[in-house]
C-alpha cells in the first residue's frame, strides 16, 4: 500500500513537466504545426523559471517567466515556420540546438560561471509544505504545478471540442485552405497555437526546476521535450490522450526510483533507461497507426492546393 | 452590355496577369438574376481565376465588379460571402473528420458566451437548410463516410448558411457519377426556383446544354462572347471555345485486328482486404484493334491493370504476353514485354510533379544507353528527346522542357504521359481513364492518338467509365461487372442500354 502511494506520487510528480510539454505539442500540431522545438523551449523555461524565482524570490514570477521565455523562443518557430514557410522540422532542431547553449550562457552570466542556479524558491505543494507528513498518503501532497497541469489538459479539451477557437484551429490542421476560403486567418490561428505551445512548454520546464528540484542544472531537462512529444502522438493528438500517455511516462520514471533504490539488484544506470525504451517502444508501436492532423507540418502558402 | 439591377453579377473589362503572363485579357461577364450561367473554356483559359477574382481569391489588375447594378469592391473571401457570394471549388473544402454541420458552421459559427458552441441550435439551422432545400444530408454524418455527391451537396449548404445569392460551382460534375449529375442539375434549378443565381464553370457540353441558361466563352483569356445556350448547339460551343471545328464524333477506318497480343485466362485478383475483385476472367486483345471495358468504377477494373502491371498478386489464372506470361513478375518485366500503360490518375501513378517535364519524359527509360553513359544522365540527350515529344504532341506551353511538371495544366501534363507511353512504341498499350479530367480539345487528340497506335500494329487496351467514349473508340466492348467480362460485342452491335444494363448487373436481351 506504501509503496503503490508512493509510486503514485512520483508517477504525478515526473508526468507533470511531460504534461506541460505534451500540451505545448497538441496546440500547435493541431494548428498543423510540427513543434520539435518542444524540448529546447523547456530548456528555456527551466533556466527562466529558477533564475526569476531567485531574482525575485517569488516562485510564481519565476513560473510566469517561465511562460513568457517559451513563447519568445515559440516565436523564432513560428516566423520561420509560418510567415516564411521554412521546414518545421529544421527549425524545430535548430531551437533544440539552440536552448541548451543559450540556457548555459545566461546561466554562466547571471551566476559568475555557474553551470547551474543557486537554490530558488519552490512553488508549494497543493498542502503546503507540511501536508499529510507523517500520514501514509503524504507522498499525495503532490506539487500545485501537478494540478495546474491538469487544469490545463481540462482547459484545452474545453477550448479545442467546444469552442468556435477549437474548431478554428482543427480545421486549420486538418485542411488550411478550407478554413481560408470561410474567411479564417491561417497564419493567425499558427501563430498564437505555437506561440501557447512555446508558453506551455517553457512552464513544463519551470515544473521540472523550480517545483520537482529547487535549481537549474544542465541534465534537469534531458530528453523530456521528446518524450513529450512521443506522448502526442500515443496519446493521438488529444488532451486527455496525451496526458494518459505522460502518466504512463512518469510511471517508468517512478519504477526507476523505487526500483533503484529497493532491495532489487538492477544497476541504476540501467533502470535510468526505462523512460526511454518505453518511448521508443511506444513510438514504433504507434507511429503510423494514430492518425496525425492532416495539415501537421506542411506550410500553408495560399493559393496553392 | 449595360450596368442594370437585372443582373446578379457583371464583371467588365477583367485583366489578370501573373508576371509577363496574361490570364484573363478584358474579360466581361454578365449573370442575369435567376439563371444557369456556365463559363466554357478549355483547362487553363482562365475560367477558374475570373471566379477566384469575383470569390476576393486573387485581385484584378484592371476592370470592375458589380453586383445588383452597384459597383462592388472584394478583395477577400470573407467580403465575397458579405456580398452572398458561395463558392463550391473543384477540390472540396471539406475538413474530412469533421460532421456535416461542423463543416458547414465553420468560420461563422453559432456561440453562446465566449465563443463557447451551440451545436444543437446550429445542427437545427442546418436541419432547416437541409430541409428548405430537400437536400438528402446527415448532418451528424462525418465527411469521410459520405458519397463525393454528398460532399457536394454540403458545400452547397455552406455557402447557402452564408446567406450566398449567387453560387460559384467550378467543375462541380468532374467527380460525379451519371445519377448524381442527375440529381445536382435538379438542384441547381431548384436553387434558380427559390431566388438563387448559378455560375457554373465547366468544360462539358453536355451538361451545359442540359442546365444553362446562358453560356460565355472564354479562350485563352479572352472573352469569346455569350450565347443563349436553348439556341445553341454542342458543336458550336466547342467550337468557340476551341477556335476550330471540333469534331464531335470519332473517326476511324475499320479495324485490322492480326494475333493476339495479350490474352488473360481465368485471372483472380484478391484487394489488400482479401476480397476477390477479378474473378476467373478471360480477355484477347488483338494486334491492331482496341478493346474497350465499359463498366462502373470498383468493378475490379483497377485491380486489373495492376495484375497486368505486376502491381498485385495474380492469385491464380495467367496473362500472356506474345504467349509469354508476364503475371507475379515485376513492373519492369512487365515493361520490358513492351506494355505501356496510361494510368488512370496522372498524379498518383503516371508524374512526379516537382521533377522537370524532360525527366518526366524518361522516367521509365532513364537507365537506357540513349540517355546517358554508365550512372551519368545526359541531360542534353533528355532535353532533345523532350523536344520532339513536345513538339509532336502539341505540349503547352512549348518550350517547357525544363518546367516543373507541376506547372502544366492537366490536359497538358496527360499528353506528355501519353506521348511517353507511345514513345516506347509498345505492342500492348493501356489506356486507363486516359480522358479523365480534359476537355474536348484534349479529348480529341488523346483518341486519335489510340488509333494511330492501333493503326501502327499495337494492341490496345481502353478502360474507362465514361461509356461514351468505350462506345465511340472501341472496335469490341467488354463489359465487366463484379470483375468479370459478361458481354463481349463487335462495336455498332449494340447500344447504351443493353450496356448499360450488362454494367449494372442485368442481362442482356
Amino acid at each position: 500500500m506504501d509503496n503503490f502511494i508512493l509510486l503514485l506520487g512520483i508517477t504525478l510528480m515526473y508526468s507533470t513537466p511531460l504534461v506541460f510539454g505534451a500540451l505545448g505539442g497538441v496546440i500547435s500540431e493541431r494548428s498543423g504545426v510540427t513543434n520539435i522545438g518542444i524540448e529546447g523551449m523547456m530548456v528555456i523555461g527551466a533556466i527562466a523559471g529558477a533564475a526569476g524565482s531567485y531574482f525575485t524570490g517569488n516562485p510564481w514570477l519565476g513560473f510566469l517567466a517561465a511562460g513568457v521565455c517559451g513563447a519568445l523562443v515559440a516565436l523564432l518557430h513560428a516566423v520561420a515556420s509560418v510567415s516564411f514557410a521554412a521546414d518545421q522540422t529544421i527549425s524545430g532542431v535548430a531551437i533544440n540546438m539552440l536552448a541548451p547553449g543559450l540556457a548555459l550562457f545566461m546561466c554562466r552570466q547571471l551566476f559568475e560561471g555557474a553551470a547551474m542556479t543557486p537554490i530558488a524558491t519552490k512553488l508549494p505543494k497543493i498542502l503546503g509544505e507540511d501536508g499529510l507528513a507523517g500520514t501514509p498518503f503524504a507522498n499525495l501532497n503532490v506539487n500545485v504545478t501537478t494540478v495546474i497541469a491538469l487544469l490545463f489538459t481540462v482547459i484545452m479539451w474545453f477550448v479545442l471540442y467546444k469552442t468556435k477557437w477549437g474548431l478554428r484551429v482543427r480545421a486549420v490542421g486538418e485542411h488550411p485552405a478550407a478554413a481560408d476560403t470561410l474567411g479564417i486567418n491561417v497564419y493567425r490561428v499558427r501563430y498564437i497555437c505555437v506561440l501557447v505551445s512555446g508558453m506551455l512548454a517553457g512552464l513544463g520546464g519551470a515544473s521540472m526546476t523550480i517545483a520537482i528540484i529547487s535549481q537549474f542544472t544542465q541534465t534537469a531537462i534531458s530528453g523530456h521535450g521528446f518524450i513529450a512529444m512521443a506522448a502526442v502522438i500515443f496519446g493521438k493528438w488529444k488532451p486527455f490522450g496525451a496526458y494518459g500517455a505522460c502518466l504512463l511516462f512518469g510511471f517508468t520514471q517512478a519504477l526507476v526510483i523505487l526500483l533503484g533504490g529497493g532491495e532489487f539488484v538492477i544497476p541504476s544506470q540501467i533502470l535510468s533507461m526505462l523512460p526511454y525504451v518505453m518511448t521508443i517502444i511506444v513510438l514504433v508501436i504507434f507511429v503510423g497507426r494514430s492518425v496525425a492532423p492532416k495539415a501537421d507540418g506542411i506550410p500553408y502558402v495560399k493559393g496553392s492546393r | 452590355m449595360e450596368v442594370s439591377p437585372e443582373f446578379a453579377v457583371q464583371m467588365h473589362g477583367i485583366v489578370k496577369k501573373f508576371g509577363a503572363y496574361t490570364a484573363l485579357d478584358h474579360v466581361d461577364l454578365d449573370v442575369r438574376k435567376q439563371t444557369v450561367h456556365a463559363i466554357l473554356g478549355e483547362n487553363g483559359a482562365g475560367k477558374t481565376t475570373l471566379m477566384n477574382i469575383l470569390y476576393g481569391l486573387y485581385q484584378a489588375d484592371e476592370g470592375s465588379v458589380y453586383m445588383d447594378g452597384k459597383e462592388v469592391s472584394i478583395t477577400s473571401p470573407t467580403e465575397a460571402i458579405a456580398h452572398g457570394i458561395g463558392m463550391v471549388h473543384q477540390h472540396f473544402m471539406l475538413v474530412e473528420n469533421f460532421t456535416v454541420t461542423e463543416n458547414i458552421i465553420l468560420g461563422d459559427e453559432v456561440c453562446g458566451a465566449a465563443g463557447v458552441l451551440d451545436m444543437r441550435k446550429a445542427r437545427k439551422e442546418v436541419m432547416e437548410l437541409v430541409e428548405e432545400y430537400g437536400f438528402d444530408v446527415d448532418p451528424d454524418a462525418v465527411i469521410q463516410d459520405i458519397t463525393v455527391g454528398m460532399q457536394q451537396r454540403v458545400e452547397i449548404l455552406k455557402a447557402l448558411y452564408r446567406g450566398a445569392e449567387v453560387l460559384i460551382l467550378d467543375e462541380p460534375t468532374a467527380v460525379l457519377t451519371p445519377q448524381e449529375i442527375e440529381k445536382l442539375i435538379e438542384i441547381m434549378h431548384d436553387l434558380i426556383a427559390k431566388g438563387k443565381s448559378i455560375i457554373i464553370i465547366t468544360h462539358k457540353l453536355k451538361e451545359i446544354m442540359q442546365s444553362a441558361d446562358e453560356c460565355s466563352i472564354i479562350r485563352r483569356g479572352v472573352y469569346m462572347g455569350t450565347v443563349d445556350v436553348k439556341n445553341s448547339s454542342e458543336t458550336e460551343l466547342a467550337s468557340k471555345m476551341v477556335g476550330r471545328n471540333v469534331n464531335l464524333t470519332v473517326e476511324k477506318t475499320p479495324a485490322h485486328p492480326a494475333d493476339v497480343t495479350l490474352s488473360i485466362r481465368g485471372l483472380t485478383v484478391k484487394d489488400e482486404r482479401g476480397i476477390e475483385q477479378v474473378r476467373d476472367l478471360n480477355l484477347d486483345v488483338r494486334s491492331g484493334e482496341i478493346v474497350g471495358i465499359a463498366g462502373i468504377d470498383g468493378n475490379g477494373q483497377q485491380e486489373l491493370v495492376d495484375a497486368i502491371c505486376s502491381l498485385a498478386k495474380a492469385t491464380s489464372g495467367a496473362i500472356l504476353m506474345n504467349g509469354q506470361e508476364i503475371q507475379n513478375t515485376n513492373p519492369r518485366n512487365v515493361l520490358n514485354h513492351s506494355v505501356a500503360v496510361i494510368p488512370s490518375d496522372r498524379h498518383r501513378w503516371g508524374l512526379v510533379l516537382p521533377m522537370m517535364v524532360e525527366e518526366n519524359t524518361v522516367l521509365e527509360r532513364h537507365g537506357e544507353d540513349m540517355f546517358g553513359k554508365g550512372i551519368m544522365l545526359d541531360y542534353e540527350k533528355l532535353h532533345e528527346f523532350t523536344s520532339k515529344l513536345i513538339e509532336s504532341y502539341d505540349i503547352r506551353p512549348a518550350g517547357c522542357e525544363e518546367e516543373r511538371m507541376s506547372g502544366l495544366s492537366g490536359g497538358n501534363q496527360q499528353k506528355a504521359i501519353i506521348a511517353r507511353q507511345v514513345s516506347y512504341v509498345p505492342d500492348l498499350l493501356i489506356a486507363f481513364q486516359p480522358t479523365r479530367g480534359l476537355d474536348v480539345g484534349a479529348i480529341e487528340s488523346v483518341h486519335k492518338t489510340l488509333i494511330a497506335e492501333r493503326d501502327r500494329g499495337a494492341a490496345i487496351l481502353l478502360i474507362s467509365f465514361e461509356l461514351d467514349e468505350v462506345m465511340d473508340v472501341s472496335d469490341t466492348i467488354a463489359v465487366i461487372y463484379h470483375g468479370q467480362i459478361v458481354g463481349t460485342f463487335a462495336q455498332g452491335t449494340v447500344d447504351e442500354n443493353q450496356l448499360g444494363l450488362l454494367m449494372a448487373g442485368g442481362e442482356a436481351k
